[in-house]
């Protein structure tokens, strides 16, 4: 647990960067701090590992003062990621990650073992281990600089801006990661983002900073949604929050039509007879859906080929939220959105109306149980 | 040791006639100043030409690096021993130096300006021809200025090399103030030489001071990057990125 | 002319560029770092090597013996005088290394609990070794021709060649000695290139994927 009170950092020529912050940040999960550039987020951050030095107020691990602590054996003790990874040049992956180890007087060996454990955690194949970071994509660069802030399996991890240098499919994908990464460790993790819709993927907690080190408001992230605490956090969280909040509102129970189907290589004429309105949905032989067809589009076709189908629908899972359920009825040229389960596999077909009222529900389901 | 050195310096016998550090002090700086032009002339305007055309861009680095691996005094030695027969008495004495003198300072002026033409800001560059400048024009009015503090840089350097072998060329009878070190060599009078070192040591600090001031005259503010962020490695110089301060379709205005 | 003799010369221009070079780099990495940590002292300290880099070799091989007491003739007198010019120029590449190093390798270093001793030795100072190597390689190929000046002198290496060759109205000693300084300059650029290619073999293997 780290504790924020009254963190003050003012500098010499009378700027202040963070301005009189009291912040409670629980063990094991995850607290993101979010803010425009200049806000005071990254300072708040690299003052819990000394970085930079509050002038005022105090900062506590788990009860102790960090002012007490030397700063090199506290940093030790804290993990750290940053924006371009920080990788060392001049050190092959696997040294890189050994490290916090060494310089905790780990035996050599002992701490190439555990480096090569922790890219495995970080999904990084072990020849890999052996190259040095400029030979590596921006994406494996970010998983090793996270597998060397984890190097000493510190309970604490700091992250400033881990993803942001990464392109936006990549990006997706180490957020997953790391999520599901954290899931298993249950670290205590500070991380800093510009991008409130990160924030809101990722916090259990997201704590809004305003220029000039000011912390606007802690919050989880459906409540920063649906309740943000001034005109400056409702601004920041953006226009259409209320669309996003449905990211946080489960999608069970919704009414699912059972959708007629063929699958992809089926006769053309079989695919006329079975289409709904001048569409049908194609699937492939694990019943995943490869997208819809318009049977007036088969012409010259036999059979239904994959470079006919229209591919403008997305898909979403049963078990997500009804954010997605909604975007699928949206975006699905057929007006039916197109639910799959876990694994991939087509359940049925949903109306952008029936979103609307499950939407209605859970909203009365909210305030009945307040 | 100070005192017989002081003695000497002041003894009004050596500020007068050939042998006066006057008459010494002038055939240096001239010998000096007359190869720095010549020298200027070939490499500024071979640096422009490569910079520009990109011609010949691989010739700029292997002669810059075979040159300078060259022992100066053996060049001079040389140069001097070679022609001193082919030529008439008094050339003989004055142009192998100077040929030599020339042949040392062309290359970090050719380099530097090849450099500083190669270093303008592409997008710069681009602008000028998007607005429908020709190529020489280009060269006159952007290029050129913007490589104006490499080409500075150059001829410090080129200066440097000059008036340091301008000195050792008293050996091959070209004066100067060499010549107070060689005499004083000659006759074991340490005081002399220490006199001659101590002119030769002033005479390049002076014209280096020179050359920085007008340099700070002569090139635009906007380049000059004071206050502004220093360039990541650039060719052994001091110089700054060349950044606009002003519009590009602005000329940049010569500082004060 | 004596062959002995020559590989004598040789050998005596060999020490007189390198010791100057070792030395001009050992002094040159605390002030490189110095003027990094304070920068405050860039502009300064490089004002002031700087200086003594304007100053022409000759003349300060004659100035030398009042400052340091040694005799004219003494190779002492060239080994301080190319320690200095080897530092003129190395105090700005080691500073210009360090300060090429890229900030969030620098902040890495810190935020993992490196010491700032550790963090400069095991981190920095490897990684601006490409930088600081091609500062040293030109440092070396200067320092071979700066040191036959000091034959003007009578101070022996090759140079002296030079001064034989002229005085005697022939060719073949001068030309010996220039061959030999030129192989002598190669020789140590590619030393130093060889040493900084096997201190850096991240820097080989870049994008060799």
């Amino acid at each position: 647990m780290i504790e924020f009170d009254a963190v003050t950092k003012r500098y010499p020529d009378g700027t202040v960067a963070v301005d009189s912050v009291d912040l409670h940040v629980p063990s094991g999960k995850i607290t993101v701090l979010v803010g425009p550039s200049g806000c005071g987020k990254t300072t708040s951050l690299r003052m819990i590992n000394r970085m930079v030095e509050p002038t005022g107020g105090r900062i506590l691990i788990d009860g102790t003062d960090t002012n007490t602590s030397d700063p090199a054996t506290l940093r030790r003790g804290i993990g750290y990621v940053i924006q371009h990874a920080g990788l060392f040049p001049h050190r092959t992956v696997v040294d890189n990650v050994a490290t916090v180890p060494i310089l905790l007087g780990w035996r050599r060996k002992k701490a190439r073992q555990r480096a090569m454990e922790l890219l495995e955690l970080v999904g990084l194949p072990p020849e890999l281990s052996d190259r040095y970071p400029s030979q590596l994509s921006g994406g494996q660069q970010q998983r090793v600089g996270v597998a060397r802030a984890l190097g000493a399996d510190p309970p604490i991890m700091l992250m400033d801006e881990p993803f942001s240098a990464v392109d936006p499919v990549v990006r997706e994908s180490l957020q997953d990661e790391f999520l599901r990464l954290q899931q298993d460790l249950g670290k205590t993790i500070v991380f800093v983002t510009h991008d409130i819709d990160e924030a809101i993927k990722l916090g259990d907690q997201v704590a809004v900073f305003q220029a000039g080190g000011h912390l606007a408001q802690v919050a989880t992230p459906p409540d920063l949604l649906a309740d943000p605490a001034d005109d400056f956090v409702a601004g920041f969280v953006g226009k259409d929050r209320g669309y996003r909040a449905l990211s946080f509102t489960p999608a069970d129970g919704l009414p699912l039509e059972k959708e007629p189907t063929v699958e992809v290589g089926a006769d053309a004429e079989v695919a006329r007879r079975t289409s709904v309105e001048g569409w049908v949905l194609v699937l492939d032989d694990a019943r995943r859906p490869q997208g819809w067809l318009d049977v007036s589009r088969l012409t010259g076709e036999d059979e239904v080929t994959p470079t006919v189908l229209h591919r403008g629908g997305t898909v979403a899972s049963a078990t997500g939220s009804l954010r997605g359920a909604l975007d699928a009825a949206l975006s699905s040229p057929t007006g039916r959105g197109v639910i799959v389960d876990d694994i991939g596999a087509l359940l049925g077909t949903v109306r952008p109306a029936q979103v609307l009222v499950q939407i209605e529900n859970a909203a009365a389901e909210a305030e009945a149980r307040h | 040791m100070i005192g017989e050195f002081l003695q000497w310096f002041t003894d009004p016998v050596h500020w007068t006639g050939q042998d006066g550090i006057p008459n010494r002090l002038l055939e240096h700086l001239g010998y000096s100043v007359l190869a720095l032009v010549i020298a200027a002339a070939i490499g500024i305007a071979l640096g422009l030409y490569v910079g520009h055309t990109g011609k010949g861009t691989f010739m700029v680095a292997g002669f810059a690096n075979a040159l300078r691996a060259l022992p100066s005094l053996g060049l001079l030695f040389l140069v001097t021993l070679v022609l001193l027969d082919a030529l008439p008495n008094t050339l003989g004495q004055f142009l192998p130096a100077l040929l030599v003198l020339v042949i040392l300072a062309v290359p970090p002026i050719l380099t530097s300006t090849y450099a500083g033409v190669q270093n303008v800001d592409p997008a710069a560059r681009d602008a000028a021809y998007g607005m429908g400048m020709t190529g020489r024009e280009v060269l006159v009015k952007v290029e050129a200025p913007c490589a104006l503090p490499l080409v500075f840089s150059g001829l410090r350097s080129a200066m440097l090399q000059i008036v340091s072998t301008a000195t050792l060329a008293a050996w091959v009878g070209l004066g100067g103030l060499g010549r107070l070190l060689q005499d004083g060599q000659s006759v074991q009078d340490y005081p002399q030489m220490l006199a001659g070192a101590v002119l030769v040591a002033l005479l390049a600090l002076v014209m280096e001071a020179l050359l920085a001031g007008v340099q700070r005259f002569s090139v635009p503010r906007g380049l000059t990057g004071r206050g502004a962020r220093r360039a990541r490695a650039t060719t052994a110089s001091e110089v700054t990125k060349p950044t606009f301060s002003t519009e590009p379709e602005d000329e940049p205005v010569a500082a004060r | 002319m004596d062959w002995l003799e020559v590989v004598v010369l040789f050998l005596q221009h060999l020490w007189l560029s390198v010791v100057p070079l070792l030395l001009g780099l050992a002094v040159a990495i605390p002030l490189g770092w110095l003027a990094r940590r304070y920068r405050r002292l860039y502009a300064p300290m490089l004002g002031v090597t700087g200086l003594a880099y304007t100053i022409p070799s000759l003349a300060l091989f004659v100035a030398l013996p009042v400052i340091l007491g040694t005799q004219i003739l003494s190779p002492v007198n060239v080994v301080v005088a190319l320690t200095i010019y080897t530092l003129a120029l190395l105090v700005r590449t080691v500073a210009d290394g360090l300060g090429a190093v890229p900030d969030d390798v620098r902040q890495a270093a810190l935020a993992m609990g490196y010491r700032p001793l550790p963090r400069f030795l095991r981190v920095e100072l490897p990684v601006a070794v490409p930088v600081i190597g091609a500062g040293l390689r030109v440092a070396a190929v200067s320092n071979v021709s700066l040191v036959t000046v000091s034959a003007l002198l009578g101070v022996p290496q090759l140079g002296a060649l030079f001064v034989d060759g002229l005085n005697r109205a022939y060719l073949a000693p001068l030309i010996t000695g220039i061959v030999l300084c030129v192989v002598l300059a190669l020789l140590l650029d590619g030393l130093i290139l060889l040493g900084t290619r096997a201190l850096t073999p991240w820097q080989r293997e870049r994008g060799a994927t």
